[in-house]
């Protein structure tokens, strides 16, 4: 009797019980987590139909010809290092090294910036030498859609993050939030540096 | 584990950041020597991986977390991968082959 007790209180003191947080975080991370996964879901849908395309039609044409990988370099670059900024700005937030997470926050929010005005400067270029959505120079209209759409979607959310990032960093100054605010920003934006890797990866170097 | 990784101080940002920037000049080096292609898409791919494991791992904090928390992230993508590769893949290539 005395071991069946000990046993059902095991159970009710298991996680998934109720009562507890399993996850063993609070729900605001926890709602950010969920929205990365399904905002994943976005971005693959992009990319999947981009593979699909791409390799439906057996040809793309060449992007070293088209793009500047220097430039595109040193986007990711940027991108890489205000990702870190933002990672010693939430760990000092938590830490409690407050002279800290103001100016790397301005940090992140300066490569975001350098970022977008890189793929201004990019799109520019592009249209300029007559890519359309619907029709380019290179014979296969789909190669400029699939560009547009995808790197137009990951822009969108790295202006986003720019806005998100810098009422994080005035809520902060006010002292309005706690640090697991910034840290949840923090999460964002290195989701937007992760979808960059795979843009990156797939759109211009594959 | 956690505060063994908080002592270090900012240091682990630091060695994450650098190896992010040491695996992104290899993919940028590896289009610019023209690897033959099937390596090149394969290389590619891996170390894409390698950087959202690191970025996911380090600077998003999972490897710090519950368990339960980077299995309920990790594992729909990994059904996601294997979805997307199984049926668009065939698809895509039946495409190509009645073209």
């Amino acid at each position: 009797m005395a071991h069946g007790a000990v046993d059902q209180q095991q159970v009710l003191a298991s996680d998934w019980s109720g009562g507890k947080s399993p996850f063993a975080v609070g729900w605001p991370k926890l709602m950010m987590w969920l929205f990365l996964v399904s905002d994943t879901l976005t971005f693959a849908g992009l990319l999947a139909g981009y593979g699909v395309i791409r390799i439906s039609l057996g040809r793309w044409p060449v992007r070293a010809e088209i793009f500047n990988l220097y430039l595109v370099g040193a986007m990711t670059f940027i991108l890489i290092c205000s990702s870190a900024t933002m990672a010693v700005a939430v760990s000092a937030a938590k830490r409690g090294d407050h002279r800290r997470v103001i100016p790397y926050l301005l940090l992140t929010v300066l490569g975001g910036l350098l970022f977008l005005c890189g793929q201004a400067y990019e799109w520019t270029h592009f249209i300029r030498e007559g890519a359309r959505l619907f029709g380019n120079p290179w014979g296969i209209p789909q190669f400029s859609a699939t560009f547009f759409i995808t790197t137009g979607f990951h822009g969108g959310h790295v202006s986003v993050g720019v806005l998100y990032l810098l009422v994080t960093t005035l809520r902060w100054s006010r002292r309005s939030i706690q640090p697991e605010s910034v840290e949840i920003a923090g999460l964002y934006w290195h989701f937007v540096d992760l979808v960059w890797v795979f843009i990156f990866t797939l759109l211009y170097l594959i | 584990m956690t505060e063994e990784a908080h002592a270090g101080g900012y240091r682990v940002y630091g060695v994450v950041w650098f190896w992010l920037l040491v695996i992104t000049l290899l993919e940028l080096g590896a289009v610019l020597v023209h690897l033959p292609h099937t390596l090149l898409v394969i290389s590619l791919l891996i170390m894409a991986l390698m950087k959202a494991g690191l970025i996911i791992a380090y600077f998003m904090h999972l490897r710090y977390e519950k368990l339960s928390l980077a299995y309920a992230v990790v594992t729909p993508m990994f059904f996601l991968a294997i979805v997307l590769f199984a049926f668009l893949g065939p698809d895509a290539l039946s495409v190509l082959h009645r073209r």
